[in-house]
């Protein structure tokens, strides 16, 4: 997109010729700005390819969005026929006719009698005149191999060619010329040089491909500017004419942190809190996995929120779809009568791919919905097969980006658990989150499972969760993997009940534990209360003693002395040592044995507190 | 009464000019009247008349109104156009 935003300044730097944007959604993208100005521009393909609408829309875009006129040259078709033609499309061809657009009924009538060679010389003298009155950009000259066949001269044709050709670069007009050339006509000199002459050579093709019709676009050549090579799905739809445009390679949507619903509680948890706005969810599953009720369910959410929805069904109608959701508690009849929540439906056989893709984009933009679900796009296949689901999916996943769409796909898988999509489908790599539904099988039962493969930029839980349809909406639970094996439905709940009888076992237990360790503490408590008795006992015991011995002092002196002075030792000396010795050794004696005792009780109370 | 759209001095005008006074001269004698119309020099003249390339040639009346486009070389066509007999010989 950026790319077309930057054009103008594109074009001033660029050696290139200028170019004039047809506003074509697309085409401006694959030829870089649109269509050499002041030149020759021819449009081949087979009857019915869309040369004309192609012709046609570009002058009408160039009228109305740019106030550039223009004038048409109609050498096939008259101009009611035109006029009809356009009205079809949505576009006021009389409206315009006034003030922008000139319409030159060059049919030539079967009643004028041909009689010899004739030139254009007259007729652009015409055109040139009325180039001036009303200051055209533009010229198309439409079906000029019809002309050219009435020339009925290759030397002809080739210098009626050129006449126009130089006629546009005199003029300074931007021509588009269509010219009806089957691919069996490829060795005709006219086309030749008519490609040789044109600036830029456009082939429309409609052929069929697997059975369904498709239409291409090619750019085969561009004088002087670089283009998208190869074929591109056009398409027609009742907005006119597009080119689906392969990826721009550029992003230029803003990463949002914002979270959504992604439809339920349990699942926003295991999302780390919803999906970030903006952004896509593939939900992948098996036939009756429940995707369309996930998705039903983002829906719901969405709409809840007063967000306005948009969900495509590719399966079945409004009515059923509603009925059946009602079974799995999501009502939708009221939000859709509240006009939130648009159900489109359609039948993916019907139609091209492309011409799904204009309608989408075209209930996109009447009803502007900021959540989206498409259920299932692997539907789209049997339309245009993989390789169109891919391209769907791939522009679909860019549009949502650019409008900030958060949409919710849905696939079908044809596997029964594996968590693969559709081969060459190759949606999950574009999604934003995968989530993958699946049926296990055990205990003769089959259960769904629900798993987060992938989920960017946020964490997610990696459990494998079951998913349960109540008639109050879906839940999740947690299931059990015993010894490698995964336990869902009745076995989840007998795991379940088991684990409830282990519980209280285990509670019962640790309850008596607790009585026991409390009457022990008890216990000890007792006996701690019976040594410190014990203690103070001793301690009284021993104050008692040392009362004991200060009584007697007097009389162990007076034995002393008599024994030293049998010795013959000073009595004065000796008596005041030997007292001091005698007594500090007796009482630090007994203070070591208090204190001994005392460590004993003690150990013996910690003992008795251990056990 | 005939009007006849040439491009200036086309080839082809030119020579549609020359094949039509012929023509008058050998069958109509005199008794018609014939307008040149130059549409590089009136160009809206001819978008009046729903005239688009050059030369065409216009008779007017007797009525039905017929177009002639071409340089009127084949002169049957054009004779088959006025609603004149060819004479023999």
């Amino acid at each position: 997109m950026s790319r077309i935003m930057n054009r103008k300044t594109k074009i001033a730097h660029h050696p290139g010729p200028r170019k004039l944007p047809t506003d074509m959604r697309g085409f401006d993208v694959l030829t870089r700005g649109g269509l050499p100005r002041g030149r020759t521009t021819l449009v081949i393909g087979g009857a019915g390819s869309g040369k004309t609408v192609f012709a046609l829309q570009t002058l009408v875009s160039g009228a109305c969005r740019r106030g550039e006129p223009g004038i048409f040259v109609a050498f096939e078709e008259n101009d009611r026929e035109i006029v009809a033609n356009a009205a079809s499309f949505g576009w006021d061809l009389p409206g315009l006719e006034k003030r922008k657009l000139f319409f030159l009924n060059a049919h030539l009538s079967p009643a004028v009698i041909q009689s010899g060679t004739f030139d254009l010389t007259g007729m652009l003298a015409i055109l040139k005149a009325k180039q001036r009155e009303m200051r055209a950009t533009w010229i198309v000259f439409d079906g000029l191999d019809v002309l050219l066949t009435l020339l009925a001269n290759p030397a002809l044709e080739l210098q009626e060619i050129y006449r126009i050709r130089d006629w546009l670069v005199e003029n300074k007009l931007t021509g588009i010329l269509t010219a009806k050339i089957g691919p069996d006509m490829v060795s005709q000199t006219d086309y030749g040089f008519m490609q040789f002459m044109a600036d830029c050579v456009i082939k429309l093709e409609q052929r069929l491909e697997d059975g369904v019709s498709v239409r291409r676009l090619q750019i085969l050549k561009y004088r002087g500017s670089e283009f998208a090579t190869g074929e591109f799905p056009l398409s027609i739809g009742s907005l006119g004419m597009e080119v689906a445009m392969p990826d721009t390679g550029e992003h230029t949507e803003v990463a949002t942190r914002e979270r959504v619903s992604a439809g339920f509680d349990a699942l926003n948890i295991m999302l780390g809190g919803g999906v970030f706005r903006g952004t896509s969810t593939l939900v992948t599953g098996a036939p009756g996995t429940a995707k369309t009720t996930l998705a039903a369910k983002f829906a719901e959410a969405a709409c809840l929120r007063g967000e306005r929805t948009l969900y495509v069904s590719f399966d079945e109608g409004p009515a059923t779809i509603m009925r059946n959701l009602t079974s799995v508690g999501i009502h939708l009849d009221k939000i859709v009568k509240s006009g939130l929540l648009r159900i489109y439906s359609e039948r993916t056989e019907s139609g091209g791919t492309e011409s799904h893709m204009i309608r989408l984009r075209e209930a996109i933009n009447e009803h502007r919905p900021r959540c989206m679900v498409i259920d299932p796009l692997s539907a789209v296949a049997k339309a245009g097969g993989l390789s169109a689901v891919r391209s769907v999916a791939n522009r679909l996943l860019n549009m949502m980006k650019e409008k900030k769409i958060t949409i919710v796909i849905t696939a079908l898988v044809p596997g029964e658990d594996r968590a693969e999509e559709p081969e060459g489908f190759q949606v999950s790599t574009m999604a934003d989150t995968w989530i993958h539904l699946s049926y296990l099988v055990g205990g003769g039962e089959r259960n769904r499972a629900l798993t987060i493969i992938k989920s960017r930029g946020t964490w997610h839980s990696n459990q494998v969760r079951e998913l349960i349809l109540t008639d109050a909406g879906p839940l999740l639970t947690d299931i059990y993997s015993e010894q490698g094996e995964v336990l869902m439905g009745t076995l989840r709940w007998q795991k379940e009940a088991q684990e409830k009888a282990k519980e209280t076992q285990r509670r019962a237990h640790v309850d008596h534990k607790r009585r026991d360790l409390k009457l022990a503490e008890a216990e000890t408590n007792l006996r701690m209360k019976a040594l410190q008795r014990d203690l103070e006992r001793q301690r009284i015991e021993l104050v008692t003693l040392s009362g004991e011995e200060k009584v007697h002092p007097d009389v162990l002196n007076k034995d002393a002395s008599k024994r030293r002075r049998a010795l013959g030792v000073d009595p004065r000396n000796a008596e005041r040592r030997d007292t001091t010795t005698h007594s500090t050794s007796r009482s630090s004696g007994q203070g070591r044995n208090a204190s001994r005792s005392a460590k004993k009780g003690l150990a013996e109370a910690r003992k008795g507190h251990g056990k | 009464m005939m009007r006849l759209f040439v491009a200036g001095q086309a080839p082809n005008s030119v020579q549609a000019i020359d094949n039509l006074k012929a023509i008058c001269r050998q069958y109509l004698d005199h008794n018609y009247s014939l307008e040149i119309v130059d549409t590089l020099q009136d160009p809206f003249r001819a978008l009046t008349d729903d005239v688009l390339i050059t030369p065409t040639l216009v008779k007017l009346s007797p009525k039905p109104a017929t177009k002639v486009a071409g340089n009127l070389s084949q002169r049957s066509a054009v004779l088959l156009a006025l609603g004149i007999k060819e004479k023999l010989g």
